[in-house]
């Protein structure tokens, strides 16, 4: 949208002009939409099992992970792509692409800065991660100590991993982070008994499509009763052109131990449309706990819909231990596309899953996201809360599931949804399925802003507030609560959204 | 592929002994809706639309048998209410049992009588609403009903009707499979109060159209049957212009199926739309209330209220939406779907869905499912009701909401009686 268009668009009463002004700024103005010059090794255009192969033997993978990855690729072959999400786009040829790209810098893994292609250093260094950190994501050693507050970093760059920081500090404590084919190589046990237990290679098309030719992504694994002493953080950049990222990112959360995990995306300005197709799975054992935030940023597409990244992805958290809790916290602000629904399977008794979204769609941008949440265990809990705010052209869609099964007695359900629109050619839609097949549990699905805390509301107008000042108070300490435990660098990139306002909001 | 295949043979079993008259008007419009039905093939547990109902007894060739029930331990539902009755027994029109349908400002006409002639003002309305509810979402059944309906009414309303017509739906044969088919134009500031029940026949299709023209008000109230056997799929279909008023309530106790769907089109300005239920279900039961209300005119108002009360492994389901069209400003939509559910073994499975594309709109959704509320249960009791008296009473309460729907005072009270009824008898 362009800005003369929004100030065309009349401003209904209600809706706080900041609120506009906010999406305004953000609307034709990508700030990560230039691309690296440099040298990239592609494997030949299109999908076949010899492109499989060929993805397997540049990560050096055993045997038994290619045959994993074919298994995949043939069920993939006989698969239908779904279609239906409330998403228009037109037919995607899978052939017309590239499954692997990498820059011929990476060919051999730098070991000093002196080592690392200065056109990568330059990008990190353009995506806003600061110096210190920018030598560390490199992978060099000695500049490891010491900020105030230390993030380990999976930087992933086209297909590959570039570099993996604070590993030597996180071994001490027996926690090992590094890339998936890393983990495939040095951690095969491990990886051989979560892989795909989470979201299984039958799962859908686009997590099939990325069973077979993932490329690189994230390895986690917390030992028992370990608190992870940093916040681990994965940054995917697509740079090369024409070519998908399919990345695939596996957490185990072991009895007890606890971790937070940061997730950013950025790719260039392009008139065609690029195609992501993640995976990522969570396990978590008895009393784990673990936090995914997300912040989305892929290029979005021009303001007539053109170029912009096709967002399919799986995410799905298996609450398999008694007590463990996952959270995720999502801003989805980029993508042409988004076909996302982060999961729990609350399978523990007394697990909980919660997940904050905050959606932006806006010029020709669709999105269509959710959770599901699928209530196994007894006592289990969880909550939903999605903002979905639509602009331009834009479509705007939370689908969710929330499904307590006969044996999940006593659980609770609370979901809240609200949109908002801003001009009269977008569109918000709502489609929750809610399964509840036991009694002594309770499911709330609502879609009000006027459903706000009661007590809150209360509390606010008894301060001699009116009902509107108390509802936005209300709304807006809420949105910051969701955006403020975003932690680190993320916090600031999603700031700039903490000034909307839900006022006005469509359920 | 093989989906469509599948449904292709369903529908060419279940039509092979059905017939049609090709004469007039109406054998023009029939003709039409067997292509639509063509088109589409009937519905499986596989479609989106049916997914928490499986449509196989309504799709089947043969109506499965269902005993015949007498209710004869409370008087029949409308039966303190002056009204002119129309009787239909297993789908047939019985003049017998009938009152004189002469009423001043309502025209009458059977279905079967007036499809022979060559020009009928229902030609612009049979099948007409039903093509029109096929987009987004396919309703085979209704296109079935319009294609093979065996009897109905036509109904036009040029005045203020001074009392309800009431259509009483007697259930006579063990494996009787009604097709019944009613249309009723409001004409500009008409207003009538249409009265259903019954539980019709072992299987029972029913479509009813209703046009409401300007500033005309159409009250529809009904009461599904007692019958513990019997299935059902209903649709009704509505068009509101400018200022017309449509409300429906529908009352289902017990039933082993009943798809009720309401397809309702706000095409005129400050038109208003209610679409109510409540339903109580002990056992074998299964309910579904499916709700599309369209949003194209300006101001307007829709309200869904559904109520479920649930026992014994019943199943309720909702599936409710709104769709306010581009330029529908001001819409106020309004939808709530609750269960309670009084045992471990009963289900709601729901699906209340929003499709916005209007900015200046109001519209909410509610869905809550849960047992009785313990903490109002124990205020009661502290209060000397006894337990299961308590526990009525904040049944009652949780329906209150989908009762108050209903504008006349003696036809609510008449609903609120057949629901204590139902809870004393069902009270274990």
């Amino acid at each position: 949208m362009t800005e003369l268009a929004l100030e065309e668009t009349e401003v209904r009463d209600g809706v706080d002009r900041e609120t506009i002004e906010t999406v305004q700024a953000m609307a034709g103005k990508y700030k990560y939409g230039w691309e690296t010059d440099i040298e990239t090794e592609y494997a030949p255009k299109g999908l076949s099992e010899d492109i499989v192969r060929l993805i397997s033997e540049k990560n050096g993978e055993p045997e038994w992970m290619l045959d994993w990855r074919l298994a995949a690729y043939r069920r993939w072959e006989k698969m239908e792509e779904p279609r239906w999400a409330m998403l228009h786009y037109p037919a995607i040829d899978y052939q017309d692409q590239y499954y692997y790209a990498k820059p011929k810098s990476m060919a051999t893994k730098p070991k000093s800065l002196d080592e690392v292609d200065p056109k990568l250093l330059a990008t990190y260094a353009k995506l806003g991660i600061p110096l210190k950190e920018q030598l560390i994501l490199a992978g060099v050693e000695g500049a490891e100590q010491a900020g105030e507050r230390k993030v380990a970093v999976d930087a992933v760059f086209d297909s590959v991993s570039v570099g993996t920081t604070f590993k030597a500090e996180l071994a001490k404590a027996g926690v090992i982070f590094c890339s998936i084919s890393e983990a495939v190589r040095e951690h095969p046990e491990l990886v051989k008994k979560y892989l795909g237990s989470v979201v299984p290679q039958s799962d859908n098309f686009f997590a099939t499509l990325n069973s077979a030719v993932f490329s690189d992504g994230s390895f986690v694994y917390i030992p028992e009763g370990v608190r992870c002493p940093m916040e681990l953080s994965t940054y995917f950049r697509i740079n090369a052109e024409n070519t998908g990222q399919f990345e695939r990112t596996l957490i185990i959360a072991d009895k007890g131990s606890y971790v937070s995990y940061l997730e950013g995306c950025t790719a260039p300005k392009r008139d065609t449309h690029q195609l992501h197709a993640a995976v990522v799975e969570i396990v978590l054992l008895d009393d784990a706990e673990v936090k995914y935030s997300t912040v989305q940023n892929w290029y979005p597409g021009d303001e007539e819909g053109r170029g912009g990244i096709y967002n399919f992805v799986t995410k799905r958290a298996d609450c398999r231990g008694h007590r463990s809790k996952v959270m995720w916290t999502q801003v989805e602000t980029g993508s042409a596309i988004t076909w996302k629904y982060p999961s729990c399977i609350l399978r523990g008794d007394d697990s909980q899953g919660e997940f904050y979204s905050i959606a932006i769609a806006n010029n020709a941008q669709q999105a269509d996201t959710g959770t599901k949440m699928v209530h196994l265990g007894k006592n289990t809990k969880s909550r939903i809360v999605s903002k979905g705010i639509s602009a331009g052209r834009a479509q705007n869609t939370y689908r969710g599931l929330v499904s307590m099964h006969p044996k999940a007695t006593n659980s609770r359900n609370y979901t809240q949804c609200d949109s908002l629109l801003i001009g009269d050619k977008c569109g918000a839609h709502t489609v929750p399925y809610i399964e509840v097949k036991n009694n002594s549990s309770r499911v709330e699905h609502e879609a009000t802003t006027s459903k706000v805390d009661e007590d809150q509301l209360f509390y606010c107008r008894s301060r001699g507030m009116d009902e509107e000042e108390a509802v936005a108070l209300v709304v807006n300490g809420f949105c910051k609560e969701v955006l403020q435990a975003l932690p680190m660098e993320f916090a600031m990139e999603a700031q700039s959204l903490v000034a909307i306002s839900l006022e006005g909001s469509v359920g | 592929m093989a989906l469509a295949v599948a449904k292709q043979d369903a529908l060419a079993a279940r039509i092979a002994g059905l017939s049609y008259a090709a004469e007039g008007w109406l054998g023009a419009a029939r003709g039409a809706a067997l292509e639509r039905l063509s088109a589409m093939g009937l519905p499986g547990k596989r479609d989106e639309y049916w997914r928490y109902t499986d449509p196989a007894s309504l799709t089947v060739t043969d109506a499965p048998k269902a005993a015949l029930f007498a209710a004869d331990d409370e008087p029949p539902v409308f039966d303190g209410i002056d009204r002119v009755k129309l009787v239909f027994v297993d789908g047939v029109f019985d003049a017998a049992q009938s009152d004189d349908p002469a009423l001043a400002g309502v025209e009458i006409e059977r279905l079967a009588e007036a499809g022979a002639r060559d020009i009928h003002w229902a030609q612009g309305l049979y099948g007409v609403l039903e093509a029109r509810g096929q987009v987004p979402v396919q309703r085979p059944l209704a296109a079935l009903n319009s294609t093979f309906a065996t009897d109905g009414l036509l109904i036009r309303v040029t005045g203020r009707a001074s009392k309800p017509v009431s259509l009483i739906y007697v259930h006579n044969s063990e494996t009787s499979d009604a097709i019944l088919h009613h249309c009723v134009k409001l004409e500009e500031g008409a207003e009538l109060t249409v009265l259903e029940n019954g539980p019709a026949a072992a299987r029972f299709n029913k479509v009813m159209e209703v046009d409401v023209a300007k500033g005309a008000r159409f009250h529809h109230i009904r009461s599904q049957g007692r019958d513990h056997e019997r299935r059902a799929v209903t649709h009704v279909f509505a068009r509101l212009a400018d200022e017309a008023l449509f409300k429906s309530f529908t009352l289902t106790a017990n039933g082993v199926l009943t798809r009720n769907e309401a397809v309702i089109e706000l095409l005129g300005d400050d038109a208003v739309a209610h679409v109510a239920g409540a339903a109580v279900g002990d056992g074998n039961f299964h309910h579904d209330d499916t709700v599309f209300v369209t949003h194209a005119g300006l101001r307007c108002e829709s309200r869904q209220v559904f109520k479920k009360v649930l026992k014994n492994g019943a199943v309720g389901v909702f599936q409710g939406k709104i769709l306010v069209k581009q330029g529908a400003q001001k819409t106020d939509g309004y939808q709530i779907s609750q269960s309670l559910l009084l045992d471990e073994d009963s289900q709601f499975l729901a699906k209340p869905e929003l499709e916005i594309y209007a900015d200046d709109v109001k519209c909410s959704h509610g869905s809550t499912s849960g047992a009785i509320d313990e903490t109002a249960l124990f205020y009661l009791r502290s209060r000397g009701v006894p337990e299961r008296a308590a526990q009525g009473l904040l049944v009652l309460a949780f329906l209150a909401e989908a009762i108050a729907e209903i504008e006349d005072e003696a036809i609510a009270e008449d609903i609120r009686a057949r629901l204590e009824g139902w809870l004393a008898r069902h009270d274990h």
